[in-house]
């Protein structure tokens, strides 16, 4: 059984509630207990209906404002697959929550209603997943109870999604009508719709091909952790652990440590369960190298023909989610795959607005929910690759130096 | 590559993306923390995180302690269990005593007919972290579990008074984790995060990982209190309208057994109770701690002040 995560978003009107209700209810992830406790809160505040959103809800202060602070997370399975929900609200924040939910997804859903069709939160949402490189968007047009099922408003909100995502870097994109409330093409096909002729919701989620979303090409380990056994039955072991971020390694393989760029070969990938002869992304593995190098946290192991990006000039995208403006000059605190470094912004060359796509040249700082353009000098090299090419290699956090808070993320263009 | 045929040999189970990301997350705390311990319980959660610090430190030994909080109220099935656990890991157990804490007045023991030390283990959690210095400790909660840990992160930063801020939590994208803090501060990490229950079970299955007896199906006198049946006990006052009686019982939680509630079952093994997990319709929680029972956000309060 595979692992399937998903980010979705929405605002309280678009029904993202009730759809996710519905999956959780129909596929059983939702206990009695739970929803007993949220019809009866329900009643409480005066609903006229049970608001599923109280599922997720979670925290006090959302139960009283009625409002999601954050990134929730649920889980539910079906025979085929385990599907983890980052759930994101669509509105408060929404660039921190989106951009956090959207980071480890292999699919977005988008909800769109169909009454509404296209509206400013849509294209956000799809921009953010696009520019976090989602490997799959998937959009709902959803309550289409209430435009009686019309093929002719389905059709027009697809024609017009798919305008604009030409626009977005978007490799796989598809199109569901649904009803969240009543169910249609949610699990089971839809009679309402038999003018549709794909797959129902769950049917997309179950069937969607992601095993060659990852990097299998280039071969990337950095080191995380050195395994020295004191013990005397392992004598002289030492083993680089790592997860795997790209790429396929193998007993044998010739390969370079960086950064002091010696060359040996891979002797053994032990685990636990004993050695194995492949290791792949997102592969949790311990290599022993033929030769007894000085290798240590935050190096990378790659191939000598294969080889990251060496540099402490970086152009990066990146998304800042901190009260206090980033400024030209600024020194925060970076990490990059398993290292932390200081980095000083060099340039800002532009914010984005996510809602319109609109570049603003003369911006000189990046905001809270701001997305923008940013160059950036680190005090030691790192080894990278573009987020393009490698999600794993290809990012990093950054946090304040004096409150230690994560305040940005970013997304490496190429070399600076 | 690119060709699907090819592609596909290249993809992890469910089970083997989990244990791949937290021995990640395991790796990188004792990477980057000066002091880490790892809660354990004794039940199935902290019996897992014990196999998957295994894994991901092999063939070293684990490169923290482990540490009980003791509220003295537990299944002594349990504490077998736990040192013998310990002792085939060659692990150094440290023990949080709640009942010392109560003896030395940092805190006040519930007189109530069911006296629970839920609550009280908070102080004495909080004071071995102190005593210890230890700067990152290894939770084995879920987010399936209850929805205030569906919103908490996987390092969860703790101010100096040990407390959870739910409002100001650090974003955390591509498993890259941010565990500074300052001195006197501490992070809870929660490898499992994205474990179920039914996760848990299903990797218990294919490791052949023993877990305590009280998981599976056993004769036990219990009572009916408040819907759950609680066992019959030293530490517990059976009330006038409540009758004791005998019958076939298991643990999904282990907690206090005073606050912890049996389900009737007749599960004898991991299969047995993997199946009748995945037909189950009430949370673990749900069925059987009274302690979460308390108010709808008793959880979130509770972790406020430093709990679990």
């Amino acid at each position: 059984m595979e692992l399937l995560r998903f980010a979705t978003a929405g605002s309280v009107d678009d029904g993202k509630s009730t759809l996710i209700g519905r999956l959780l209810y129909d596929s059983k992830a939702i206990f009695e207990d739970q929803l007993e406790a949220v019809e009866r809160l329900s009643r409480q505040r005066g609903d006229e209906y049970t608001d599923l959103a109280l599922l997720t809800d979670g925290l006090r202060a959302e139960r009283e404002q009625g409002i999601t602070i954050d990134v929730a997370y649920r889980y539910f399975a079906t025979p085929l697959r385990k599907f983890i929900i980052a759930d994101t609200p669509g509105h408060i924040q929404y660039t921190r929550n989106m951009v956090t939910g959207n980071s480890t997804a292999d699919l977005t859903l988008v909800l769109v209603d169909a009454r509404k069709g296209i509206v400013e939160q849509t294209r956000r949402h799809a921009f953010l997943a696009s520019l976090l490189r989602v490997p799959h968007l998937l959009v709902c047009v959803n309550k289409m109870d209430l435009v009686d099922y019309d093929e002719a408003v389905f059709t027009r909100i697809r024609e017009e999604f798919k305008a604009f995502a030409t626009r977005l870097e978007v490799t796989d994109l598809a199109f569901i009508p649904i009803s969240a409330l009543h169910g249609d093409n949610v699990v089971q096909r839809s009679l309402n719709m038999t003018w549709y002729e794909g797959p129902s919701l769950l049917h997309h989620l179950e069937q969607v091909y992601i095993a060659s979303d990852r990097n299998l090409i280039d071969p990337r380990l950095p080191v995380q952790w050195v395994v020295r056994p004191t013990a005397s039955t392992v004598p002289d072991f030492r083993g680089y652990a790592g997860r795997v971020a790209g790429g396929v390694f193998r007993p044998g393989d010739e390969v370079m440590v960086l950064p002091s760029g010696l060359t040996t070969t891979i002797a053994a990938i032990d685990t636990f369960d004993g050695p194995v002869d492949e290791a792949f992304a997102p592969m949790s593995v311990m290599v022993r190298l033929a030769q007894d190098l000085d290798v240590s946290r935050g190096d990378l192991i790659c191939r000598p023909h294969n080889q990251p990006t060496v540099g402490q000039d970086i152009d990066a995208m990146m998304c800042w989610m901190a009260d206090r403006p980033l400024a030209e000059g600024d020194v925060v605190a970076l990490k990059h795959t398993t290292r932390w470094v200081r980095a000083q912004v060099r340039h800002v060359h532009y914010s984005l607005d996510v809602n319109t796509l609109h570049r603003d040249d003369s911006a000189n700082v990046l905001r809270l929910n701001d997305v923008g353009r940013v160059s950036l000098r680190v005090t030691q090299p790192l080894f990278y690759d573009s987020y393009r090419r490698n999600r794993f290699t290809g990012s990093f956090v950054v946090a304040a130096e004096d409150t230690n808070a994560t305040v940005g993320a970013g997304m490496i263009l190429g070399a600076g | 590559m690119g060709g699907r045929a090819e592609a596909g040999q290249y993809q992890l189970s469910h089970l083997e993306a989990l244990e791949a990301q937290s021995v990640h997350i395991m790796r990188e705390v004792v990477a980057e923390f000066e002091r880490p311990v790892l809660l354990f319980s004794g039940g199935k959660d902290s019996v897992v995180m014990l196999r998957l610090a295994e894994k991901a430190f092999w063939p070293a030994r684990l490169p923290f302690p482990v540490m009980h909080v003791d509220t003295g109220h537990n299944f002594p099935e349990v504490l077998e269990f736990r040192d013998r656990r310990v002792a085939e890991l060659d692990a150094q157990l440290k023990i949080a005593s709640v009942q010392e804490s109560i003896d030395s007045g940092r805190v006040v023991d519930d007189p109530g007919p069911n006296p629970s030390r839920n609550r009280l283990q908070t102080r004495t959690l909080l004071d071995a972290i102190t005593e210890h210095r230890f700067d990152a400790v290894f939770g084995g909660a879920r987010r399936d579990e209850e929805k205030a840990r569906a919103k908490e992160r996987v390092y969860s930063f703790r101010d100096e008074f040990g407390q959870w801020d739910p409002k100001n939590q650090r974003p955390e994208l591509w498993g890259l984790f941010n565990g500074r803090h300052r001195s006197g501060e501490h992070i809870r990490v929660f490898p499992l995060s994205d474990w179920t229950e039914l996760d848990i079970w299903q990797y218990i299955a294919q490791e052949t990982i023993e877990v305590p007896s009280i998981y599976f199906s056993h004769r036990r006198t219990v009572f009916r209190r408040d819907g759950m049946l609680l066992a019959l006990n030293q530490f517990v006052t059976v009330l006038d309208d409540e009758e004791p009686f005998e019958t076939n019982v298991r643990y999904r939680t282990v907690g206090d057994m005073t606050c912890t509630g049996a389900v009737e079952s007749t599960a004898v093994t991991v299969d047995e109770i993997i199946a009748e997990t995945a037909v189950s319709r009430l949370t673990e929680r749900g069925a059987t701690r009274a302690d979460d029972r308390t108010s709808e956000a008793s959880m979130e309060d509770r972790k406020r002040e430093g709990y679990f």
